[in-house]
């Protein structure tokens, strides 16, 4: 194993250990470490919502500007004060979830493949939003906005790009004149602008996107920075003096860090990183990783163009077309680049039914690696080799809860890319084939390596998503349990338990009429 | 519902997440420089002289009428020479590159010096056209700088070259 796969699976670990941690008292949609990307979202929704309201009362001018504001924190305090210090701590947060969100994303191996263009759209979002939050930090015109311009334009200056020393703008208080405030604050806002134009992108290949957490995650954030903002407000430091060094700053490490890093190495050193962190983030994809697995194929005589696969799709890998033999109909479209192999889609297509006659069961979309029909096959054989008093059948994602170990005469394991794959009806199918009880073991909530795996498989065997599971199936003989592969004791104890349900609560009579389709009237 | 133990986790957790942002996003405090010393600032930015040569009679014979100019100056300009010396002491030499493809922009320094607070001999010497020796521009006086004070060390012909500011 090479150093970065090590690296990166030992910092996946921890952030696996975390987050399931954060499930107990989150659980898994309310799990923020599961969802950094709409925390970001969100905190950058609170920035920009406070900085509106900070903008229409900022007066520019060296001495308007610090006055301004400081009226706020001061006069202010309960409306004006409270939103200055939103707008800081909410800029801080949002570094500080980016920064996991890249880390988080970086440990899981998400940055080649189909998540390539989201990878790549990353990096340049993060130099937008430390140039917004420095320049931002300038607008106040205090001793911290000093320091950090002049030692910002010293940095500059090590790069061959000004004619001129950009610092000596900053060398004397008579250096400085009211219009240099009209400029930032145009960069202020366009930076931001541009970020946010960033962020679109960096979406745009990805389905179902989760914009914002979820409401009670907002309100607590919310109401966490709000508290925050009440004890500890954000305040000014003393007006800017270009004739002398500030003195000892309350300082922000979160955005302004770069600066004691400038202090403590040297230009050469900060610049080398950056540069050579951007090249590195931007080469990664390149290193050696997992092979690519088969992407999902249409079948077009097999295809209705129902469009559910192209609705389930996490990645926005599926589009629809005019069906070249069936004029009015539609047939789906895999872009081989943006599928992520999941098989999703083949879970999401009305045609996967096991329950079809034919020997072959072809479906509309399927997976090369573990077609429907080899999915049918398999469970078949199981079926007929089950003995015993109570024969369970496991469905159980391969990234999840190890099931194997749990495998013997009366327990059969069929592992699938992703528990969104199964077709609901493959569960109705082992009823009646002879399995007393079935575990759908996906992964836990947020937790799934395709995204929303677990989410599709869940409402579908609930009955709030098409495909859906037949309302006729006994909820007394399906187990549902979200595990990650951290689990495996609580899925033996969940087979345990519809062992013991099924024994002893006399669910016999709930037993589903047999089906062999080899014997079926429709075969 | 949640549950008295995850209400709770979360309260801690988000808690936490306040605290650590509070926190970081004030402290630890920084100084840049110690409270005893002052910074000089050494910022120039100056064209360099051009090395001009007077034509002679004979190559402005030769010229045709309209363009017979007395001198011919070159497009590029010449480097700088500066020192600085700080109580008798050298703690700059340097020879400023004219900027431009054609070496014809300004030739610019940025340098900042940390010193103690307290009186100091500083001499700066300054020559924009190296064919002649020595230095054009000296500015040499006794300063005394303030704790934590900025003293700008520049260069503006109209007022007469080098000064301490």
């Amino acid at each position: 194993m090479s150093f970065h796969a090590a690296l990166r699976n030992g910092t996946k670990s921890i952030f696996l250990r975390v987050e399931e941690a954060f499930d107990h008292p989150f659980s898994g949609q309310d799990n923020p470490l599961r969802h950094l990307g709409a925390m970001g979202l969100y905190l950058l929704w609170i920035v920009v919502g406070s900085g509106l309201y900070l903008y229409t009362v900022l007066d520019t001018g060296i001495d308007a500007v610090y006055h301004s504001i400081g009226h706020l924190s001061q006069e202010q305090w309960y409306l004006g004060g409270v939103l200055r210090s939103l707008h800081r701590y909410a800029s801080d947060g949002f570094m500080l979830v980016m920064m996991l969100h890249l880390l988080r994303e970086w440990s899981y191996g998400r940055y080649y493949g189909f998540r390539l263009y989201s990878w790549m759209t990353g990096i340049p979002l993060i130099w937008l939003a430390y140039i917004a939050g420095i320049g931002g930090y300038w607008i106040v015109w205090d001793e911290l906005a000093q320091l950090s311009a002049t030692a910002t334009t010293e940095l500059l200056d090590w790069l061959p790009i000004f004619s001129e020393p950009s610092a000596r703008n900053f060398m004397s208080p008579s250096a400085i004149s009211d219009r240099f405030f009209t400029v930032l604050i145009f960069i202020h806002l366009g930076v931001p602008l541009l970020l946010i134009l960033g962020l679109w992108a960096h979406v745009h290949r990805v389905a179902h996107v989760d914009y914002l957490p979820t409401r009670r995650v907002m309100l607590a954030t919310a109401a966490a920075l709000t508290l925050l903002a009440l004890f500890r407000p954000a305040l000014s430091n003393p007006p800017a003096d270009l004739a002398s060094v500030p003195g000892t700053l309350a300082f922000d490490w979160f955005i302004l860090f770069i600066h004691p890093l400038t202090d403590l190495t040297s230009p050469a050193i900060v610049w080398s990183l950056l540069f050579g962190l951007t090249a590195l983030l931007f080469a990664l994809p390149l290193l050696p990783h997992g092979k690519a697995q088969p992407v999902a194929v249409v079948d077009p005589a097999n295809c209705t163009g129902c469009d559910r696969c192209h609705v389930d799709c996490p990645y926005a890998a599926i589009s629809m077309a005019p069906h070249p033999g069936r004029p009015g109909y539609q047939l789906a479209i895999v872009d081989a680049d943006l599928c992520a192999s999941c098989g999703i889609c083949a879970g999401s297509c009305p045609s996967s039914t096991p329950f079809r006659r034919r020997e072959t069961l072809i479906t509309g979309i399927d997976m090369p690696q573990l077609p429907v029909n080899a999915l049918r096959q398999q469970l078949e054989q199981a079926l007929a080799q089950l003995a015993g008093r109570t024969r369970i059948v496991i469905f159980s994602c391969a990234r999840g809860a190890q099931a194997s170990p749990l495998a013997g005469v009366d327990t059969a394991v069929i592992e699938l890319i992703c528990t969104g794959m199964l077709p609901p009806a493959f569960v109705e199918y082992a009823l009646r084939g002879g399995a007393d009880g079935v575990v759908v073991a996906a992964c836990r909530g947020g937790g799934c390596d395709f995204r929303l795996g677990e989410r599709w498989t869940s409402e579908r065997l609930l009955g709030y998503r098409e495909p859906h599971l037949r309302p006729s199936v006994p909820p007394s003989r399906l187990q549902l349990l979200l595990a990650s592969a951290h689990d495996s004791g609580a899925l033996a104890a969940a087979v345990a338990e519809l062992r013991t349900r099924i024994e002893t609560l006399g669910v016999a009579t709930d037993r589903l009429p047999p089906y062999l389709r080899s014997a079926s009237h429709h075969a | 519902m949640l549950k008295p133990a995850a209400i709770v986790g979360q309260v801690i957790l988000y808690g936490a997440f306040a605290a650590f942002i509070g926190y970081f996003a004030t402290s630890p405090t920084y100084d840049q420089i110690p409270d005893d010393v002052a910074l000089i600032k050494l910022s120039i930015s100056h064209l360099g002289d051009r090395a001009c040569r007077k034509r002679t009679p004979e190559e402005l014979a030769k010229m045709p009428p309209n363009m017979r100019a007395p001198m011919e100056c070159p497009r590029e300009r010449s480097d700088i020479n500066l020192e600085v010396d700080l109580d008798g002491e050298p703690v700059f030499r340097t020879v400023l590159h004219p900027t431009g493809l054609y070496k014809d922009g300004v030739s610019t320094v940025y340098k900042r010096f940390e010193v103690k607070a307290g009186t100091h001999q500083l001499a700066v010497r300054m020559n924009d056209n190296l064919i002649v020796p020595g230095f054009n521009f000296v500015q040499e006086e006794e300063i005394t700088l303030a704790p934590r004070q900025v003293m700008v060390v520049d260069f503006n012909p109209d007022q007469g070259g080098l000064y301490f500011k």
